[in-house]
């Protein structure tokens, strides 16, 4: 990074720290917060998506689709998130290649030779010439999905409790007023359940922000793999040497996900409060009553 | 008409794979001096880098490095994320039973015992050693009580902690280890050397026969014209053990 | 070798009894239920003792929160700020640094040599930290109960002439439990699913003694086969999360049992959990 890391060895002190904590693998360590806060940001909405389509399916009037629903919510309840983890991505990896491999290949030869998973080499996934970011994303991407399955359960939890808690007055007003049922979930169910499913998915995005050192089980590189590695005792096979360092880079990471929490939970507190405005709950009376005195 | 197209497209199929086709070698980048990052750019590099990238260039293939923990090393290579295993596997029975194995790119490198004092009881104490290496499977087998962790680098934390007696690994890689704590850790006696396996190999798939006949060609290859001892030279020192 | 005899020599594998070796070739359906089962007593283990000692703890903690003395409140608010905002995993991995970090020939107090080498094995390293852990989560469930008990049972205590513990033991405490019963529920399922992270993180297996999700990922990493290993353990543990439920159940009628039809069914809401 400065001029002066050329030769570590010859460092003392302070320049010797600057260029250890600029060094290239620290750099990969830095890179591993923004990974973690991307997982975050795109796994939310897909968690979302999921637990919007398990409370719609508990809530239907079709059985077979309520039963999927149902298990599907049980299910994640009754097994440990790890279990998922662990399980998810290899299954869904080797299960994509399979169906590729059923559509792409020409040739009989059955998918599990002896103990190998063998596809041809159009059936890969990602193809083994693509560059290294595409292999990346794709681990990435199954575990997203990973995580997603397991909160989405969850949030189908919250949301389908948070739907029954919709004053059931206020459905009948707009099936009064003659609307469908797809109108009433449109304009009224949906519009009005957020301010219940808050609560639920504030305690869900916490839980979510403390799962994410689970993708380091998942053979991704992350925050947890990188200050294992980089704290760990180094010989001077290594530019840098040093001791067994791993209770501070483990202390960096506490220190990252208290303020992540930190943070989260003054976010979080803004909004109910935006969303309680006018609501028939007991924080919307308040607000009321604050208003008017 | 119907064969001649099959024929056609098996043929595509073969040459585009002979020239697109980029073998992924997986290593695990925490056993130095074998597979290490490097700390100052984040790459891999050590002894295995070096030797899988001459290979490579030999036998005429596109060849990049894909890091992987230990514990998961195998199933990722048979469930084909990655073609190649160079991250210091020793060859023994139980690993050939489920991948294939090049020739070896080592002799026999021994493994030894390392502990705080030379007169520790290793077949009695408490020894620790890598999750699902021959150096466990081994301490299993003996009287000793088998402490495991995932990675090589908390084997020896946690015997300068006190958490194990001793600690089992390859010879070469406890070697800089040893040399380098200014006599807190020490060989034990009559533990220094324990051969065991049939030394270090490039695993594969079984059904890989292609691939794995090109690499062990090249290891021949630099086996008789000295490139490979130059090599073990010079990760492993002066007095390390060579092909004769 | 018969079933019978498997569940004979690996039954009680994981902590220590009978056959020695693991299996390493040859995996048999009955060998991978007998062995996933058998590290099922690490999980159980580590979340009774964790649910019992973590319960009082959080009832103290609790307390300090809506006591009036500053400092304990402050203590007990940093304590469950930092359990409660920081992974499970990342406790696990900075509590076996900092335990290994501890003189090994034990620690001088009073004259008296505290031995310290047990901390760092997972048996109480990792119950420590899930003791902790629990008692945080809890603590935050009693408080919120502890601050919904209805004012007019604590008047009526007062009309008693009841003061400090007796109206805290005979009022306060049934109330508060009934009430944060559904949440705790919820933890208590949460807590036995973190007792799979102690051996993924940093405690270290002894002999090959660790938990079911220890064994069930040795079989997958051995067979190169997820789809028979983990669907047993998380068979497993959906039996015995819906024992739980049922034990929390019948505490739950127990605690209502004043409220005719309160009892009846228990309502989780979901929005409680952690």
């Amino acid at each position: 990074m400065f001029s002066y890391c050329a030769d570590p060895s010859l460092l003392q002190g302070f320049q010797w720290m600057s260029c250890y904590l600029t060094s290239g693998t620290h750099l990969l360590f830095y890179a591993s917060f923004g990974m973690v806060l991307l997982l975050l940001a795109v796994t939310a909405p897909i968690a979302l998506a999921f637990g919007y389509g398990g409370a719609m399916a508990c809530r239907s009037p079709i059985g077979p689709l309520r039963w999927v629903g149902k298990t599907y919510t049980g299910m994640v309840r009754g097994v440990p998130d790890i279990v998922f983890f662990l399980f998810v991505p290899i299954a869904l990896d080797q299960g994509l290649e399979w169906l590729r491999h059923q559509a792409l290949c020409d040739s009989d030869a059955p998918v599990r030779q002896g103990n190998d998973f063998v596809v041809c080499a159009a059936a890969k996934l990602p193809l083994s010439d693509s560059p290294a970011w595409v292999h990346d994303t794709y681990a990435l991407i199954l575990a997203v999905i990973a995580f997603a399955t397991v909160f989405g359960a969850f949030a189908a939890n919250v949301l389908y409790g948070a739907m029954q808690a919709v004053p059931r007055e206020q459905l009948e007003t707009a099936e009064a007023y003659g609307m469908s049922a797809r109108q009433v979930t449109r304009r009224v169910l949906v519009p009005q359940m957020w301010i219940y499913a808050l609560p639920g998915l504030s305690n869900l995005w916490l839980i979510l922000i403390k799962a994410t050192p689970l993708l380091f089980l998942l053979g991704i590189e992350d925050i947890v793999y990188w200050a294992r590695e980089l704290g760990g005792a180094k010989t001077s096979a290594f530019s840098y040497p040093h001791p067994d360092w791993r209770l501070y880079y483990f202390l960096v990471i506490l220190v990252f996900y208290l303020l992540m929490t930190w943070i989260s939970e003054r976010v979080l507190g803004r909004l109910t409060a935006r969303l309680s405005a006018g609501q028939a709950t007991l924080a919307g009376e308040a607000q009321r009553k604050a208003a008017t005195a | 008409m119907k064969k001649l197209l099959i024929a056609a497209t098996v043929l595509a199929a073969a040459t585009g794979m002979a020239s697109s086709q980029t073998v992924r070698m997986g290593t695990e980048g925490a056993y130095p001096p074998y597979n290490f990052i490097d700390d100052a750019t984040g790459d891999v590099a050590g002894f295995e880098i070096d030797l899988g990238n001459e290979l490579c260039a030999r036998a005429e293939l596109e060849c990049t490095w894909v890091r992987n923990d230990w514990d998961t090393i195998i199933p990722n290579l048979v469930s084909s994320n990655y073609d190649t295993i160079m991250a210091g596997m020793n060859i023994n029975e139980e690993r050939k039973a489920v991948i294939a194995f090049t020739q070896p790119y080592t002799p026999g490198m021994p493994s030894a015992y390392a502990a705080l004092s030379a007169d520790v009881d290793v077949e009695g104490g408490v020894v620790a050693a890598q999750t699902n290496t021959i150096q466990s499977g081994h301490v299993a087998s003996t009287g000793a009580t088998l402490l495991e962790f995932p990675t090589p680098d908390e084997t020896v934390a946690a015997v300068r902690n006190g958490e194990a007696d001793a600690v089992f690994a390859d010879k070469d890689f406890l070697a800089p280890i040893v040399e380098e704590s200014n006599g807190e850790l020490v060989w034990v006696e009559g533990y220094d050397t324990v051969p065991l396996g049939e030394g270090i190999g490039m695993g594969l798939r079984q059904s890989d026969t292609e691939l794995r006949e090109k690499f062990d060609a090249a290891i021949t290859e630099m086996k008789q014209d000295g490139s490979l001892n130059q090599l073990l030279v010079k990760w492993f020192g002066e007095d390390a053990m060579v092909f004769e | 070798m018969s079933c019978l005899q498997t569940i004979a020599d690996y039954g009680l594998r994981s902590i220590g009894l009978g056959e020695r070796l693991l299996p390493r070739t040859d995996f048999t359906l009955c060998q991978q239920v007998t062995l996933i089962g058998s590290g099922l007593i690490w999980n159980l283990y580590f979340a009774v003792f964790a649910l019992l000692i973590g319960f009082f703890l959080a009832t103290g903690l609790a307390l300090a929160r809506a006591g009036r003395n500053p400092v304990l409140r402050g203590a007990a608010n940093g304590f469950i700020f930092l359990f409660r905002g920081s992974p499970l995993f990342i406790q696990f991995f900075l509590a076996y640094s900092a335990l290994v970090l501890l003189p090994r020939s034990g620690i001088e107090v009073f004259g008296l040599t505290l031995p310290t080498t047990w901390l760092t094995r997972a048996w109480a390293g990792a119950l420590l930290v899930l003791i902790l852990n629990t008692a945080a989560y809890s603590a935050e469930i009693f408080h919120g109960a502890l601050m919904a008990v209805p004012r007019g049972d604590i008047d009526a205590a007062d009309a008693y002439g009841m003061s400090g513990w007796t109206r805290f033991r005979r009022v306060m405490w049934p109330t508060m439990l009934r009430l944060a019963w559904p949440a705790y529920t919820n933890e208590a399922i949460f807590l036995f699913h973190a007792t799979t992270l102690v051996f993924f993180s940093a405690f270290p297996a002894f002999q090959q003694r660790g938990d079911s999700l220890y064994y069930a990922s040795y079989f997958a990493g051995q067979t190169f086969n997820p789809f028979v290993a983990y669907p047993i353990a998380a068979g497993y543990f959906i039996v015995l999360t819906l024992a739980l439920i049922g034990l929390m159940g019948i505490v739950n009628r127990r605690l209502n049992r004043h409220l005719p039809g309160a009892a009846d069914r228990i309502r989780y809401r979901p929005q409680l959990f952690r």
